[in-house]
């Protein structure tokens, strides 16, 4: 199985290929469009800044790539956020896979960004979430976030409910980190493996 | 709902720990890597490691060490000490840390505090302060050298600061209660938690479970970070956050 982790300018892609490695996956980190095409399964990560790394995208193609992708696609964090159809950080418009909003937290009380270890809920059909205990805990880092929406596979609380999952055809996402979320982050990347 | 978080701190020279830890366990108790990988699996939230030298060779092997944690790892770790610049922010999150503390480096030239967040994103950014309260004054003060220097910057003003300059969090090291073993500075924690809207990582003083909760209560903080008493394993983790988690305090268990 080939697995194409795409390569562009957000961050923290090592920890990505390291949780591949432990759980003994091959990839190949890239941006060519071909390989990215061919690959059976595409794995989009990132932390980073929405217009910065929408940008970018652009200027190498990579956002077309991604939203024509058949196989199955996990985007993680800022790569979830970037599956949306709009960023309100650095208002801009996002790739549009699933029609949604990306707002940014609002609180007088909570500290943001939302940083540290978060039940999530499934909801409806996930299988990403497969032979997880009903609540999970998993670690989040972010200041931006999916409202609940048709597309939405498992919710988390900060202030008010948010999207942690979403699902639609072929993309999967996460707003978490399942590449350091322990045990459960590593049930969470074989499951889509498994796909 | 978001959980507190209870983070083992290790401190590195030259690529091994010091300090000295108590796990029979282990086969080398000197192995960051392995004492790392444990803490992970005894349900540490993250990791902290200190770089307490400073030398051009030694950085090679940090950066070397944050690689080989990142591989055996599966939770965020931070790695801090000797941070002055983007490229060794760089080289450490290529090497897959997750975050970066910068503590003196941000007190001699605090737009760095601004020009790693710009470049990396203010979550991976975490601002360390050790604060030392000047009697004379009244007031607390940062302090750099390991506590051992003051500087004019107080405690509270610089923690918004830094945060105003895109901190992601702040790992607030109180000098007065640091190897005292009688508790958190709960009160300053208290003061700068709620000054500030990033999270506050409290360091210095536990000796007891007890003392987590309180620092976890009216400290407010939102992480707490310890060292000697974990690698001597007089406290526990797992044994800590079943302890915590019947107090009242959100846990991951």
């Amino acid at each position: 199985m080939e697995i194409a982790i795409i390569k562009y300018n957000a961050g923290n892609v090592a920890s990505v290929m390291y949780a591949l490695d432990r759980i003994g996956q091959k990839y190949q980190l890239t941006d060519d469009h071909e390989q990215i095409k061919k690959a059976d399964k595409v794995i989009f990560p990132g932390v980073g800044e929405a217009s910065t790394a929408m940008a970018y995208l652009k200027e190498k193609g990579l956002d077309e790539v991604i939203k024509g992708l058949k196989q199955p696609v996990l985007a993680t964090c800022i790569g979830m956020q970037l599956l949306c159809k709009h960023s309100e950080e650095g208002n801009v418009d996002c790739i549009g896979v699933f029609d949604v909003e990306v707002k940014k937290f609002i609180s007088k009380d909570l500290k943001i960004p939302h940083v540290g270890w978060n039940s999530i809920v499934q909801k409806g059909e996930n299988p990403l979430m497969k032979g997880l205990k009903e609540e999970e805990f998993v670690y989040f880092v972010h200041s931006f976030y999916a409202p609940v929406n048709q597309y939405t596979t498992a919710v988390c609380e900060y202030e008010q409910p948010f999207s942690a999952m979403l699902h639609k055809d072929n993309f999967y996402a996460a707003q978490f980190h399942a590449e350091i979320s322990g045990k459960a982050g590593e049930q969470i990347l074989k499951n889509f493996l498994a796909l | 709902m978001l959980t507190k978080r209870i983070i083992p701190c290790l401190d590195i020279k030259e690529g091994r720990t010091v300090k000295g830890t108590n796990f029979v366990d282990l086969r080398d108790a000197g192995d960051p890597v392995e004492l790392g990988a444990l803490y992970a699996q005894q349900g540490a939230d993250e990791l902290v490691f200190l770089d307490i030298t400073a030398t051009v060779d030694d950085r090679k092997t940090l950066v070397n060490l944050v690689r080989e944690v990142a591989r055996h790892v599966n939770i965020p770790f931070t790695v801090g000490g000797g941070i002055s610049s983007i490229a060794d922010v760089s080289a450490l999150l290529n090497a897959g840390a997750d975050k970066v503390s910068i503590n003196s480096s941000a007190v001699r030239r605090p737009e760095l505090v601004d020009e790693l967040a710009l470049a990396f994103g203010s979550q991976c950014i975490i601002v360390a302060i050790d604060t030392r309260f000047e009697p004379a004054a009244g007031q607390d003060f940062v302090h750099t050298h390991g506590g051992r220097r003051i500087t004019e910057l107080k405690t509270l003003e610089w923690a918004r600061e830094v945060e105003n300059r895109g901190a992601g969090e702040i790992l607030l090291t109180s000098m007065d209660a640091d190897g005292t073993k009688a508790g958190f500075a709960c009160d300053l924690t208290a003061r700068i938690s709620s000054a500030a809207s990033i999270p506050i990582i409290a360091s210095g003083g536990a000796g007891t479970m007890e003392h987590f909760t309180e620092v976890f209560t009216t400290g407010k903080a939102d992480a707490g970070l310890a060292a000697s008493i974990f690698h001597f394993k007089e406290i526990e983790i797992l044994a800590l956050k079943n302890y915590l988690a019947t107090q009242g305090i959100p846990m991951r268990i």
